[in-house]
């Protein structure tokens, strides 16, 4: 796939004629961001196409902005009223056909050289037939995943694996993946910024799309990007991150298996206090909108399914886990008693004392920080 | 103003702009009110640049937020960039087509007044629980679900002061096409009017479509309709059409107005006709033509698929071309020319690099594929905020500096005015250059605050602080105007000295029946070619006869007073019809009452002459352009 990569780009390179531009500008560019979040450090096969036409049309407008720039300074230097003196009676010039015709032409020919790749990639990326194609037995190749945006979180389904989770998204590296979004309040848009562009969630349609995510690339970032809703979508429009776990084709296989066997075990807890948390979940009905189970309440729960809770490096997709246990048990009780404040527009209740005692919360929080499937 | 003014106290002053139909105060007018609504929008902008100055900030909370930036979007917009343009279309387009006055006057009032009213109606909501928070695009999924009455608001407001627009728009069609002076042919028109005049023809083209999804809008948060609810068939998608269709070319409606405006500054103080006159009419028409074939590229993301992708991307890459005419025609026109750096011509000379980075940025989003890494994010918000302040806000405060003289017969201090400038320059580019980065480093745009350690909290830091320089620079804008009106040293027709076209050779501010004969216009730059001739003032193009004027009216007052009113009665009639009728009982009896208004003032106007009255020979004769107004 990496091998993919550098043909693409090569093939990309050829075509153009600003080589050394385009590089200068790729490599000082390049140092921007954060490798988990950046356009500017892409990831993936998307990205990286999208990073070429971006770094294609920056070198062509600065050309024009190089030629513009020439003419203005030495215009507003050469041309000053003090140094011409103030009786100079400059000669009524009407315009030079000549010189219109050059400059209609010559930015019409350079469109033209960024309208070219521009069309193509915009059917190249719009082309889903991959997700398709069918292998002997009539299995579908590819992964699909049914991605639906909700007020504030995220959910992702694998339809034909059978299991759903959210807040985390988790991908193979170097295939294509294959996104079906929706939503089902009001509209959002999936952006995963250092793999590819966005596309809406709509709330009328369907709309699909592909990325690819690059395995070298995902290592920098440690395999974890940062996904993001690019359309305003409320209050907490800024606080609806999620986030992308890349793993190689192997060890996304085994994830999938896992969770499948999960969703058939029985539920067994690791101690009393998981099993009282059990009970609190059960009675205080946090049961009712989360599912903890990856088969059940696919494209229908009101909450984010928690199957993967404990593994998540995140809670409700911001607070920060810091691969500290403490961390998490904090972010966690923090979350359940003051949700309003930490995502305001959240639809989750708030439970206070009252609600849900000290006691009841820390089993709880022992309960939810014992949900993991990769129990390696 | 004048100390004619102040003699008549403030009552009659008040009473008189109150009633006023002569352009002249309307345009003072506009710019009055246009400016307050800056003033307000720049204040939105600082509190969501200083919420934004460190990560995880707390300064406003989140609904506040999304009201803010709502807010100064439509505010900035509606509120004060086209008002503030059509002050000066207003002041300066009837005079550099020779004319009294607008073909309608009249309606020129009830434009101003719709205008005002929708605007105050709009900001109402910060006090009356809320405002709207749905962005100035208000998309209808959001909208729709949108609690209390922000969106109301919006909607009635915008309804509102749309009509406002559309009537000044249709006014300003008539009058360029009818009350050119004897000799000005299209041809010979300066550019702002020519710009005026494309702007008009597309607001009448461009405000429709919006009063349809307003409309659409108002049936559905108001009377129940279902126009945007999906689960009842309704389709969100299609507010999206409708808010483009108007919302790009409205763009256009904002910069070409400043086009014309640099067009004549350019010209003027570098000593020197318009280079490729033809030429730049032509790309204006262009532009407006394509402003109209494009709006999808707002879509990019909407999911329409790749063939209209495809296509949207192409056309709106051709925008570039006609833009692209524009500038090199600007550039050729200062050189060989004798350039003045007065303050109006600083702006002018800033406006080009500026514009040409908000118009490559233009075209970079035209690639579509690309455009799905920047669309919603802070790159957007750099390359609309590099063309519209780039453009539009450097246009309107070179306009401000240069036809001060026209409007108020005082010059603006130059000394404080380059400070302005300055300041005002280097605040824009801080704020807004590092802002491309930002949205390519990952930051979508309208959030209300981002999480440390995403690496986006320098570059953050340095645009709140460019924000805090363009805050500083319009203090002392407020301050040069008010150290200027206090001085009231006059001046005489042409103050600027390089003045090329007809209304620099009426006095400032004009009389109040503007030329006392209509003048001959002998060519393009017609002032020009008479100083070049040896004369200072132009040649009558008739012998001196009475003067019909139209009558002042309080009409167009009432009138939108009316519909203000209205505006209440038909929104909190939602609270009385979901509270059966228990609370609220006043909301239908308000909205008849104020419908009621309208209405009748219509009929007033309708069904009573008014034929206006003239000024005499005789008096015309003893008047040696005083320049006071009445």
């Amino acid at each position: 796939m990496k091998e993919g990569f550098n043909e693409a780009m090569k093939n990309g390179l050829k075509k153009w004629r600003f080589l050394p531009l385009v590089a200068a500008m790729a490599f000082i560019l390049s140092g921007c961001g954060e490798p988990f979040l950046s356009a500017l450090q892409p990831a993936g096969e998307v990205a990286q196409k999208q990073f070429n036409l971006m770094m294609l049309s920056v070198a062509i407008m600065v050309l024009v902005i190089i030629v513009v720039s020439i003419v203005y300074v030495i215009a507003v230097t050469r041309f000053r009223r003090s140094k011409l003196g103030e009786d100079f009676i400059p000669k009524q010039v009407e315009g030079s056909h000549r010189l219109e015709v050059i400059w209609t032409v010559i930015p019409i020919i350079l469109l033209l050289i960024l309208a070219v790749p521009t069309v193509a990639l915009t059917f190249e990326l719009g082309d889903q037939s991959g997700a398709e194609a069918e292998d002997e037995e009539g299995n579908r190749e590819a992964l699909v995943v049914d991605v639906r945006a909700n007020l504030y979180w995220w959910e992702f389904s694998y339809p034909d694996q059978g299991i759903v989770t959210a807040q985390e998204l988790v991908v193979p590296t170097d295939q294509n993946v294959y996104f079906n979004v929706i939503a089902s309040d009001v509209k959002h848009s999936f952006w995963i910024p250092a793999v590819g562009g966005k596309i809406d969630t709509n709330v009328d349609n369907m709309n699909k799309f592909y990325l690819s995510f690059d395995s070298e690339r995902a290592e920098e970032a440690n395999n974890l990007f940062y996904g993001k809703c690019a359309e305003l979508c409320g209050p907490s429009h800024a606080l609806m991150d999620f986030k992308v776990k890349t793993m190689g084709e192997e060890d996304f296989n085994q994830w999938v298996t896992a969770m499948q066997e999960a969703g058939e075990a029985e539920q067994q807890f690791e101690s009393d206090t998981v099993a009282d948390g059990y009970a609190v979940f059960e009675d205080t009905g946090c049961i009712g909108c989360h599912a903890i189970n990856p088969t059940q309440q696919i494209g229908t729960s009101s909450g984010p399914n928690l199957t993967t809770f404990g593994e998540r490096e995140h809670v409700a997709g911001i607070l920060d886990n810091k691969d500290s246990e403490e961390v998490q048990a904090e972010n966690i009780k923090n979350w359940i008693r003051n949700s309003p404040d930490l995502k305001p527009g959240n639809e989750m209740p708030v439970y206070n004392q009252d609600d849900l005692s000290d006691e009841d919360l820390d089993a709880l929080t022992e309960f939810l920080m014992s949900l993991k499937v990769n129990n390696e | 103003m004048s100390t004619v003014a102040e003699k008549r106290g403030f009552l009659a002053v008040l009473w008189d702009y109150l009633t006023t139909v002569d352009h002249k105060k309307i345009a003072i007018l506009y710019l009055v009110s246009g400016g307050f609504f800056f003033l307000v929008g720049g204040i939105e902008a600082m509190l969501i640049r200083i919420q934004l100055a460190v990560p995880d900030n707390d300064f406003v909370s989140a609904g506040f937020y999304n009201e803010l930036l709502t807010m100064h979007g439509t505010t900035m917009i509606f509120l004060a960039a086209m008002p503030l343009l059509f002050a000066f279309m207003n002041a300066v387009v009837p005079l550099q087509i020779g004319a009294r006055d607008v073909a309608f006057p009249f309606l020129n009032s009830l434009g101003f007044w719709l205008f005002f009213f929708g605007g105050i109606f709009l900001n109402l909501s910060w006090f009356l629980g809320g405002a709207p928070d749905a962005g100035w695009t208000s998309y209808a999924s959001l909208s729709i679900a949108s609690d209390g009455h922000g969106i109301d608001f919006y909607v009635l407001g915008l309804q509102i002061s749309g009509a406002g627009t559309l009537i000044a728009g249709i006014n300003f069609l008539v009058t360029i096409i009818n009350m050119r002076a004897p000799g000005m042919t299209y041809m010979r028109m300066p550019l702002f009017t020519w710009s005026t005049f494309v702007a008009s023809a597309l607001i009448l083209f461009a405000f429709p479509p919006l009063t349809v999804g307003l409309f659409l809008m108002l049936f559905d948060r108001m009377f129940g309709a279902n126009f945007f609810d999906v689960t009842m068939g309704g389709n969100t998608i299609i507010w999206e059409h409708l808010f483009w269709i108007f919302g790009h070319p409205e763009v256009y409606i904002l910069i070409l107005p400043a086009f014309g405006i640099f067009s004549d500054i350019i010209s003027t103080f570098s000593k020197k006709r318009l280079f490729g006159y033809a030429a730049m009419v032509f790309a204006t028409v262009l532009i407006g033509f394509l402003g109209f074939m494009v709006w999808a590229h707002h879509m990019f993301t909407t999911g329409l698929g790749p063939t209209a992708n495809a296509i949207f991307a192409v056309a709106t890459m051709a925008i570039a071309v006609p833009t692209g005419v524009k500038i090199f025609n600007w550039l050729l026109t200062m050189w060989g020319g004798s350039i003045r750096f007065t303050t109006p011509m600083l702006y002018a000379v800033a406006f080009i690099p500026s514009f040409v980075a908000g118009g490559v940025t233009g075209v970079m989003l035209a690639s579509a594929p690309a455009d799905y890494q920047y669309h919603d994010s802070y790159f957007v918000v750099a390359h609309f905020h590099y063309v519209i302040i780039g453009g539009v806000v450097l246009g309107l405060l070179a306009g401000t500096h240069f036809y001060w003289p026209k409007m108020f017969g005082t010059m603006l201090n130059e000394t404080l005015g380059k400070i302005t400038f300055w300041l005002f320059l280097i605040g824009f580019h801080g704020t807004f250059f590092i802002q491309h980065f930002l949205g390519l480093m990952g930051m979508p745009r309208r959030i209300w605050k981002y999480l440390p350690n995403q690496g986006l909290d320098l570059f953050n830091m340095i645009s709140t602080v460019g924000a805090f320089f363009m805050a500083v620079a319009v203090i002392v804008l407020l301050a040069n105007v008010i150290i200027t009106q206090v001085k009231n040293v006059r001046v005489g027709n042409d103050p600027w000295g390089d003045g090329r076209t007809l209304e620099w050779a009426i006095s400032s501010p004009p009389p109040y029946y503007n030329f006392k004969q209509l003048p001959l216009v002998r060519g393009l730059d017609p002032l020009w070619i008479e100083k070049m001739e040896g004369r200072t003032e132009m040649t009558p193009a008739e012998p001196l006869g009475d003067i019909h004027m139209p009558n002042s009216s309080f009409i167009p007052f009432v009138m939108s007073l009316g519909l203000f009113i209205a505006a209440f009665g038909a929104m909190y009639q939602i609270d009385w019809r979901a509270s059966d009728g228990a609370d609220y009982v006043w909301s239908l009896p308000v909205l008849i009452i104020g419908m009621g208004i309208t209405i009748g003032s219509m009929a007033v106007r309708s069904l009573k002459d008014d034929h206006g009255y003239h000024i005499h020979k005789e008096e015309l004769m003893d008047d040696h352009d005083k320049g006071g107004r009445e």
